[in-house]
């Protein structure tokens, strides 16, 4: 009847390794829009305005301010802001289809900042590939040539394109659509043939700008479970912009919270909600469900004198809402073990903060 | 007018300073008021003096240096180096390419007596094309378009047009796509394009004309780069449009595929903008048609040769016929390449089995037009247009008779209509125009500008007004200017009351907008031929064929405006308890105001063009100083100055209209 450790299933499906260097590693990028944009991030007096000051200063819109980060490979990379934040311009960085300002941008060893349009462009056609918010397929092209009009820009041969193409429309649940027009196909499966075409090159990294925020809320919740199970079968490194926290925490192994061009923070989705940076980041985690996201580590406490350390043993990374009916169960607080190594115990009072609410809590 | 006048909403930006603003915000239609008194108060006192009125042989010394400028460089044509190897060498182009075309269908070329390719030939490859660009519908209309033209018994004038119009429509599109793309591709370049178009656009077809005889001679050459000018820049706009309007996400997309310059251009843009492109050829095709008909004024050979000829002579049965030649070729035209434009879709819609036949049968298609261009090139009945044209002649014949029947039982009705609005309207304020000094006129226009445009439109119009007694025809050019604005007033009546009809129920839009449509395609000339037979050579005739012509942009432009009125703003006002006037006047018409100036400023234009059209049938002023100029050489210059007048209404009109449509519409 009591679970063990094993029993009780993770959050995240894909094992991160710490050890392995970053796909891609961004460091103090800059975007600023706006005339002579290039000083803006040279002077320390500049960079310490306020978007509005800055305005007001200089006439420049800083969209990224210092940003950096790591990410890792097979990794799934949220950055997460509300319109505005600079978001979008941030992906669109990575690949330069903005130019950014300056920082740097580290692909695989290499600065693609200083990559010739030449180099640039392979590194598009077989490196990145970017899945669009209004999709920007080819409404005078059947599905089939979509998918493969990626491969057709690199060279690649009909007969092979088309064999490829239809590899990945079955992937993505396409099939039996290829030779439908885009505007025959309703938000979701245009969006399912974006994602094709951005498979079709078997690109080691994906871009997603907004994906799924012009699609209804059910179908929304399918292509998210769609993104899961196509990262379980290919395993690709994924940026993921989004405005919609919840998406961020199911699809996220690490999200990037992003304010006024500026990273406010980054972290694990627990992170995030265990520990707020700051009353921003609060204010957006406040009507998360905190059962679904918080993991034992997060409430247990240190063993007092008088508790019973007989209970059942639970790894710290359950999370909470896993937890509930262990915890409840036992009789005696159930013990968060780590490695043989007994980190905190977890009571029914714990459980209950979380899930019942804290009392004076609203 | 009087909807300009109506008090626009602060669009603010403009306006410097908050006093100034609210002056205004009262003042607007009390300051037309008051000017509009001034001036009757002066017109009173100083009726008459300083009129600046010129006798129609009489010159002024610019007139005579233009007489010049024409002597000198006829004299020096074939030693200046300009014109030896640029002007002539660009004629000589146009003109091989001109002679090659109408060799091919119209003219007896050097050792046949007959074109090469006869009327069967034609009548086949018409259809055949049309049938493959569009569908069969439409190539049918073709064929029974082109052989009515062959039993109107004008196979040749039309085949010189369609020639004309053609190799016009070829050069055109050869300079206005690449251009196109590029004003779609540079914002630079689309900056420095778009006010060219938008003031080539205003001119009125006939001012092509005269600057262009100066360097290129009277005759087919001249009319075919004036239709070239005139056709290029929808085709131009209509490109760049194109390329402009596909979406961003989609030419980024390629992008980040990883795609090269040139494989966005021809793999996305180009593509993507086809369709559009193709209703820029529609645009061009039809601008070519109605200059190649008016390019008859300088001697282009075709069916407004006959228009012309006829019209002077009021022959109106055979202006009536010809006339009708020019609708047919017009709606022939304008349903293939329209029908083009949309086949796109259509085919893509239609799957399977028509779509595997497609191929053999356009294969079958192209050999029955050639054995057709064959028979046609060595049989004279395939070459020849067989019969007499008797269906022109009895065409022709029904004209006279309904015109003879007209002017016998309704000329009292007709007559009373014109002389009610001759002496009523137009004479008063005509008077009012030509009769008053120049220098009270000049004052009123640009109060007037200033006050409905703006300081920037008020010294447009000052400078208008200045370059205007400079050219010696002031009071031609008030006359003129009286004539338009007259017909503007009455367009813009029937603009509002069809365009609100229409705006308000989806079943007369319906019904009522074909017809529109067709009549816009229409060369302005056309329209002048059945008011003729009404209303006889007058003033009057052009005014009428100026709100026909005008008409249909207007109540168009209007019809979408009150469309646009939002729903739910109604539907508040409903809810309010409005009745259907008040919904009209207090919520749909407020809200349509910026439709409302865009209307009149379309329909100034049209009217003005219009209006100048009828110097040819006795409207006189500017519109006739510039077809005598054609026709006698020392009222060359005359001519000249008059369709530098032209231009000079055309840009005030433009100026005032759009500042005051920008301060409403926003």
């Amino acid at each position: 009847m009591t679970p063990t450790q094993a029993e009780v299933p993770q959050r995240h499906g894909t094992p991160r390794d710490s050890d392995s260097t970053p796909v891609i590693s961004v460091r103090n990028l800059w975007k600023v829009f706006g005339p002579k944009a290039e000083r803006v991030p040279d002077s320390e007096e500049l960079c310490g305005l306020t978007r509005r000051e800055l305005m007001d200063r200089t006439g420049c819109t800083a969209a990224v301010r210092d940003v950096h980060f790591d990410v890792s490979p097979g990794e799934v990379f949220v950055v997460m802001g509300l319109s505005g934040s600079g978001k979008s311009t941030l992906v669109r960085c990575l690949t330069r289809l903005i130019e950014p300002t300056a920082g740097e941008i580290v692909f695989e060893g290499e600065d693609i900042r200083d990559a010739d349009p030449a180099r640039l462009r392979d590194l598009r056609r077989r490196k990145f590939s970017m899945v669009f918010q209004h999709f920007g397929l080819l409404p005078h092209r059947q599905v089939v040539d979509n998918v493969g009009f990626g491969l057709e820009i690199r060279g690649m041969s009909r007969a092979e394109r088309t064999r490829r193409a239809q590899e990945v429309v079955e992937l993505v649940g396409l099939a039996g659509y290829e030779n439908s027009y885009p505007d025959q196909l309703s938000g979701g499966m245009q969006q399912r043939v974006g994602l094709a075409r951005a498979l079709a090159g078997d690109p080691d990294v994906l871009f997603f700008d907004e994906p799924f925020s012009a699609l209804d809320p059910l179908i929304r919740r399918d292509m998210q479970n769609e993104v899961i199970r196509l990262h379980h079968e290919v395993g690709k490194t994924m940026v993921f912009i989004t405005h919609d926290l919840s998406e961020a925490l199911k699809l996220g192994d690490r999200i990037l919270i992003m304010r006024d061009g500026k990273m406010v923070q980054c972290g694990t989705g627990d992170e995030l909600v265990g520990a707020p940076a700051d009353d921003y980041v609060r204010e957006f985690v406040k009507d998360v469900p905190r059962g679904d996201v918080l993991t034992l580590r997060w409430i247990m406490r240190a063993p007092e004198d008088g508790d019973a350390l007989d209970g059942p043993e639970l790894g710290p990374d359950v999370v909470v809402r896993e937890a509930t009916r262990v915890v409840l169960a036992a009789d005696t607080p159930v013990k968060v073990v780590e490695n043989g190594t007994l980190l905190g115990i977890v009571g029914d009072e714990e459980i209950l903060a979380v899930v019942a609410g804290r009392e004076g809590d609203v | 007018m009087t909807v300009v006048m109506e008090k626009p909403e602060r669009t603010g930006a403009e306006e410097p300073a908050a006093p100034a603003r609210s002056v205004r915000r009262v003042g607007r239609p009390v300051l037309v008021a008051a000017i509009l008194a001034g001036w009757l108060v002066l017109f009173a006192v100083l009726r008459g003096r300083q009129t600046l009125s010129l006798a129609a042989a009489d010159l002024t010394d610019l007139h005579r240096w233009f007489n010049d400028v024409n002597d000198s460089i006829g004299a020096n044509r074939d030693s200046n180096p300009l014109f030896l190897y640029f002007f002539n060498e660009i004629r000589l182009v146009i003109d091989t390419l001109v002679t090659f075309v109408q060799e091919l269908i119209s003219q007896p070329s050097a050792d046949r007596p007959l074109p090469q390719i006869g009327w069967l030939g034609v009548v086949g490859i018409a259809g055949y094309v049309s049938w493959a660009v569009g569908n069969w519908r439409v190539a049918l209309l073709a064929v029974a378009g082109f052989t009515f033209l062959g039993l109107q018994g004008l196979w040749q004038e039309s085949m010189d047009t369609l020639a004309l119009t053609l190799s016009a429509v070829l050069v055109a599109l050869l300079f206005a796509i690449p251009l196109g793309v590029w004003a779609g591709l540079s914002d630079r370049v689309n900056r420095i394009v778009t006010p060219f178009l938008d003031f080539m656009q205003t001119m009125p077809t006939f001012v092509y004309l005269a600057p262009l005889t100066l360097f290129f001679l009277i005759g087919g050459a001249s009319a075919t780069i004036a239709t070239v000018i005139y056709a290029a820049p929808p085709a131009i706009r209509i490109t760049a449009h194109a390329i402009r309007s596909v979406p961003e996400t989609t030419v980024e997309a390629a992008e980040s595929l990883g795609a090269t310059r040139r494989q966005a251009l021809l793999k996305v843009l180009l593509p993507m903008s086809k369709r559009t492109v193709v209703m820029g050829v529609n645009q061009s095709i039809m601008a070519a048609l109605a200059m190649v008909t008016i390019a008859a004024l300088i001697d282009a050979p075709g069916l407004g040769k006959t228009v012309v000829q006829a019209l002077q002579s009021l022959d109106v049965g055979t202006a009536f016929n010809a006339g009708l030649s020019i609708v047919v070729l017009a709606i022939v035209l304008d349903r293939v390449t329209t029908a083009a434009s949309v086949r796109e879709e259509t085919a893509r819609r239609s799957k399977g089995r028509f779509r595997t036949w497609r191929r053999p049968l356009l294969g079958a298609g192209a050999v029955i037009a050639v054995v057709l261009a064959y028979l046609s090139h060595t049989y004279v009945w395939a070459a020849e247009f067989p019969g007499e044209g008797s269906v022109g002649s009895s065409v022709a014949s029904a004209a006279d008779t309904t015109t003879t029947w007209v002017q016998d039982n309704l000329s009292g009705l007709t007559n009373a209509v014109r002389d009610a609005l001759t002496n009523g309207l137009l004479n008063p304020f005509q008077s009012l125009l030509t009769d008053s000094p120049w220098w009270l006129v000049g004052a009123v226009l640009i109060a007037l500008g200033t006050v409905l445009g703006g300081r920037r439109a008020g010294v447009t119009t000052a400078v208008c007004v200045g370059l205007l007694v400079g050219t010696g025809l002031w009071s031609d050019a008030m006359t003129t200017l009286a004539s338009t604005l007259v017909a503007t007033v009455l367009v813009m009546l029937f603009g509002v009351v069809v365009g609100v009809w229409m705006g308000r129920s989806a079943l007369v839009d319906r019904l009522i907008r074909p017809t529109l449509d067709a009549a816009q395609v229409m060369p302005p000339f056309v329209y002048l031929v059945p008011f003729l037979a009404l209303f006889g050579a007058t003033r009057f005739t052009a005014i009428v064929a100026a709100v026909v012509y005008a008409a249909p942009v207007a109540i168009k432009i209007i019809a979408d405006g009150v469309r646009n009125v939002p729903a739910t703003t109604v539907e508040a006002a409903t809810a309010a308890g409005c009745n259907t006037w008040q919904l009209i006047t207090k919520v749909q018409l407020p809200m349509a105001r910026g439709a409302l100036t865009l209307a009149t400023n379309q329909g100034l234009i049209y009217v003005l063009s219009m209006v100048v059209v009828g110097g040819l049938v006795g409207a006189g002023a500017l519109g006739y100083d510039v077809v005598a100029g054609f026709s006698q050489g020392q009222l060359y210059g005359k001519g000249l100055a008059a369709g530098l007048a032209i231009v000079l209404l055309g840009v005030m009109f433009d100026r005032i209209t759009q500042a005051a449509a920008r301060r409403a519409g926003a």
